[in-house]
């Protein structure tokens, strides 16, 4: 039988950077083919190639086993090629229908157009069991309804095969298993799928074949039976992972931080967080639980004072933090870090550099006042020093201080975001997505560090959505959900379904 | 290896070099058109702004445009489009006014002439303060609140002038002239090729500003923050910055920039306040923020490009009729076309050359 999709030879550069090299493989009709490989690898560079985002260099790609030149993502979709992206492509203040309709709507006559569309959508939802009503609005459905909205719309627009990019990265253990069904169902009617993913649990439990891609190459190409997680994490990175990181006994100190009563209100009257209570000590890595969007963003603001809680009794090393009788949080985060509170912002690129700064201006940002000469201008010739040790103690590549920082790699601008914070030697850290968008070798050493750090002494909280992380690095995990605590458990009951509840929001009963 | 982005001395040095060609050429183009040569043209202009007894003349003007090319720099830098640095120079204007009436009679130049130039940056910083305080609290975007102030010192200068300041007996919509004692001593005291040129203390004060700039906005832990705010303003607040505070002074030291540049034009030159004085010098500054890349070299370099403009078109509509004065509104407008909105235009090109180059 024909291949359903086929990559012959492509090569895609951009720049100096070779995205693509030499791509060759195969995916079966009918069948459910893995692309895993580390940030960068170039899966997503492949995936946009055959989704006529981008032009390849040189080589073909084969749809049923003819050769097609795919310029324009509407001829991919003429072609039967459907992609779920990672961020979904929905208009928020308009129903499942309308976003639907758009882009295929014949203008002239709307009304009756939508119902017969309704009258489909019913149809096929019936078939593949997605439950969703085409005529709620998007604002309205949790996450992983509107990812069935995606694949809804795939379907409508008959794509038989679809590509889906880090599908479960913001679903819950739950709905990941409903897409999973989905998926199943799919591949039953004969369609096929590309799952893009870096979790290889997923990929062992529901891919039939697995590409491996490294540094823009195809390393591996196997079948899922006869392979395993040990190995396939050893194709995408070329080595080994220790998996289990060394760390001492949990033996933590006096509490750092105590948090009761916090709560948080936005100008609309949203409740981002409430009755948050808990308490970390020195020399533990507590880790907050969830799926992204539940108010930890928000509790990582307030303590790294970025926000102002509505209210709330919060005391650091036992004395109250100071927000005061603030209106707003203006320059707040300066007397935090004064007072000894480290901060890895979730989102390195919007909060914890300066793209246009190079990697050394970088290596102070925050600390800008304490560099100063007599003259109160920077003393170059200390933060030259300061920033060449870092570079050389946390293994920044590339090894220069006057590149702009946005030209590196995520893994390596967030060792220099991790090498300034730990630095500064605080006694609290607070921790959001250390990892993401980072490869897996940069994600061991920034483990690494995290562990020494609380090993010395240092109160850490961490915030994730990747339970591998927290598993990783835990001595106490919260959950949370819908802005508030759902659930307390230490490592030791390390439950991935628990966890998985009490992130989907349902209280131990 | 192939690089993505150009070296510095091309983006800084060649690319404005480049657009600067392109708007001379289109202006030579329509200087054609006019019936006139280009190349006698352009040897006219550039031997009545930079030849030795024009120069003065062109580096006066230069002054001014130093100091409001500064003030919308400053801001820039900040992330604020600050427009209204026409408006905050002309009400700068009366605040050296206000200085010059009380104490020219009584004040030696010594005192009297720092106290004038006390008051131009306390009202210009004061015009700029409103927006500035507008924009950091309440969020109302600082290009629309300066286009508004703009209109809004126009018409109040114009009041205020008519009522109070004309002389009696007088019709010049202008203030009384000040004492000699108010005038910036000109170089020309010193230096005598500058003898006849209003070319003053301003030019060396400018000097000094724009070296103070370079120090403070780029070895200073402040210029740091303004710079970070003006990036990222997001970053800015997780490093501790304060932005209502820094959009606040930000606007402040950018008004204060705009009162020195009537500084330059009033006790430079005309030596009492008239209606409309900053003549767009304040939209120059525009020009000249985005043309020298709010960069102190670059400022200074298209400061005195426009000044050679001003001074070297007036001498050329002069001795050539066919070309009229508004001619060179029309090659100010190409040059902050070229240089401003289109600056980019052979970015590409030039990568593309580079890299083939180096194979």
């Amino acid at each position: 039988m024909q291949p359903a999709v086929e990559f012959r030879n492509i090569s895609k550069a951009f720049g100096a950077v070779q995205a693509n090299a030499d791509v060759s493989f195969q995916i079966a009709k009918g069948s459910i083919h893995g692309v895993i490989g580390e940030n960068g690898a170039g899966k997503s560079t492949l995936m946009s190639i055959l989704y006529g985002y981008y032009n390849a260099d040189s080589g073909q790609v084969l749809i049923d086993g003819a050769p097609h030149n795919i310029r324009t993502s509407h001829e991919a979709i003429a072609l039967g090629i459907g992609m779920v992206h990672q961020h979904f492509m929905l208009v928020e203040n308009m129903t499942v229908l309308d976003n639907i309709m758009l882009g295929s709507e014949g203008a002239f006559r709307l009304a009756t157009q939508r119902s017969k569309v309704e009258a489909q959508l019913r149809e096929i939802c019936t078939r593949y069991r997605l439950d969703v009503d085409p005529l709620a609005v998007i604002d309205d459905l949790s996450v992983g309804a509107q990812q069935r909205v995606e694949i809804l719309k795939q379907i409508y627009r008959s794509a038989n095969i679809l590509i889906l990019d880090e599908p479960t990265a913001v679903l819950t253990a739950q709905e990941t298993a409903s897409l999973f069904e989905i998926l199943r169902l799919f591949k039953e009617q004969g369609k096929t799928i590309i799952l893009i993913t870096h979790k290889l649990g997923e990929i062992m439990e529901i891919t039939d074949e697995v590409t491996v891609m490294r540094a823009g190459r195809v390393v591996g190409a196997v079948h899922t039976a006869a392979t395993s997680k040990e190995e396939l994490a050893n194709m995408m990175v070329g080595r080994p992972i220790v998996s289990e990181l060394p760390r001492g006994p949990w033996n933590p100190g006096a509490p750092v931080l105590e948090v009761a009563d916090l709560q948080l209100t936005d100008a609309n009257g949203v409740r981002l967080l409430a009755d948050i209570g808990f308490s970390l000590r020195a020399g533990e890595i507590v880790a907050i639980a969830g799926v992204s969007g539940n108010g930890q963003s928000e509790l990582m603001q307030i303590l790294s004072g970025m926000r102002l809680p509505s209210s709330g009794k919060l005391s650091f090393l036992g004395k109250a933090l100071p927000f005061g009788k603030r209106h707003d949080a203006d320059g707040l985060p300066a007397t935090f870090r004064s007072l000894g509170i480290g901060h890895v912002p979730e989102d390195r690129l919007r909060d914890g550099v300066i793209k246009d700064f190079s990697v050394m201006q970088n290596t102070v940002f925050g600390y800008q006042d304490r560099v100063k000469n007599r003259w109160g201008l920077f003393d170059f010739k200390a933060i030259a020093a300061r920033c060449a040790h870092l570079l050389q103690a946390f293994d920044v590549r590339p090894n220069n201080p006057d590149l702009r920082i946005g030209l590196l790699s995520g893994g390596n601008q967030q060792k220099v975001v991790i090498a300034r914070e730990v630095s500064a030697k605080p006694k609290l850290m607070l921790v959001g997505q250390p990892t993401r968008g980072v490869d897996i070798g940069t994600i061991e050493s920034i483990h690494t560090q995290l562990l020494r750090m609380r090993d010395e002494g240092v109160a850490i909280l961490l915030v994730s959505v990747e339970l591998e992380e927290v598993r990783a690095l835990a001595d106490r995990i919260i959950v949370m959900s819908g802005g508030r605590i759902t659930g307390e458990l230490k490592i030791e009951e390390f439950d991935t379904t628990r966890i998985g509840l009490l992130m989907g929001g349902m209280h131990k009963s | 290896m192939k690089t993505t982005e150009l070296p510095r001395w091309a983006s800084g040095f060649v690319l404005p070099l480049l657009n600067l060609l392109t708007a001379l050429v289109i202006a030579g183009l329509v200087i054609k058109l006019l019936g006139e040569s280009p190349v006698e043209s352009l040897q006219i202009l550039i031997s009545n702004s930079l030849m030795l007894e024009h120069l003065g003349y062109t580096l006066f003007y230069a002054t001014t445009f130093i100091f409001t090319g500064l003030s919308v720099s400053v801001a820039m830098k900040a992330g604020l489009f600050n427009i209204g640095t026409e408006g905050q120079m002309y009400i700068g204007g009366l605040g050296l006014t206000v200085a010059m009436l009380a104490f020219d009679a009584s004040l030696p130049a010594i005192l009297l002439i720092p106290a004038a130039i006390l008051g131009s940056m306390l009202f210009g910083a004061l015009w700029a303060f409103l927006p500035g305080y507008l924009q950091a609290k309440r969020g109302s975007h600082i290009v629309v609140t300066t286009i508004m102030f703009n209109f809004i010192a126009a018409s109040l200068m114009n009041f205020v002038i008519v009522k109070y300041l004309i002389p009696e007996g007088e019709q010049n919509p202008s203030s009384r002239p000040f004492a000699d004692s108010g005038s910036m001593p000109r170089l020309g005291e010193w230096i005598p090729q500058f003898a006849d040129a209003p070319l003053n203390l301003g030019f060396l004060l400018a000097l000094a500003a724009l070296a103070l700039y370079g120090i403070v906005v780029w070895r200073s832990p402040w210029g740091y923050k303004l710079r970070a705010t003006g990036l990222n303003p997001n970053a800015a607040h997780y490093a501790g910055v304060s932005i209502s505070r820094m959009i606040i002074v930000a606007m402040l030291i950018s008004g204060a920039l705009a009162g020195l540049a009537a500084v330059n034009s009033i006790m430079g030159s005309t030596h009492y306040l008239s209606i409309s004085f900053p003549a767009g010098a304040g939209f120059i500054g525009i020009a000249v923020a985005l043309m020298g890349r709010q960069h102190p070299v670059g400022i200074l370099l298209s400061s005195v490009l426009f000044g050679a403009l001003i001074q070297g078109g007036g001498e050329l509509s002069f001795q050539k009729p066919a070309i009229p004065p508004e001619t060179f509104i029309f090659i100010q407008g190409l040059i902050i076309l070229f240089c401003g909105a289109m600056e980019n235009l052979y970015g590409p090109a030039l990568l593309k050359l580079l890299n083939s180059r180096k194979g």
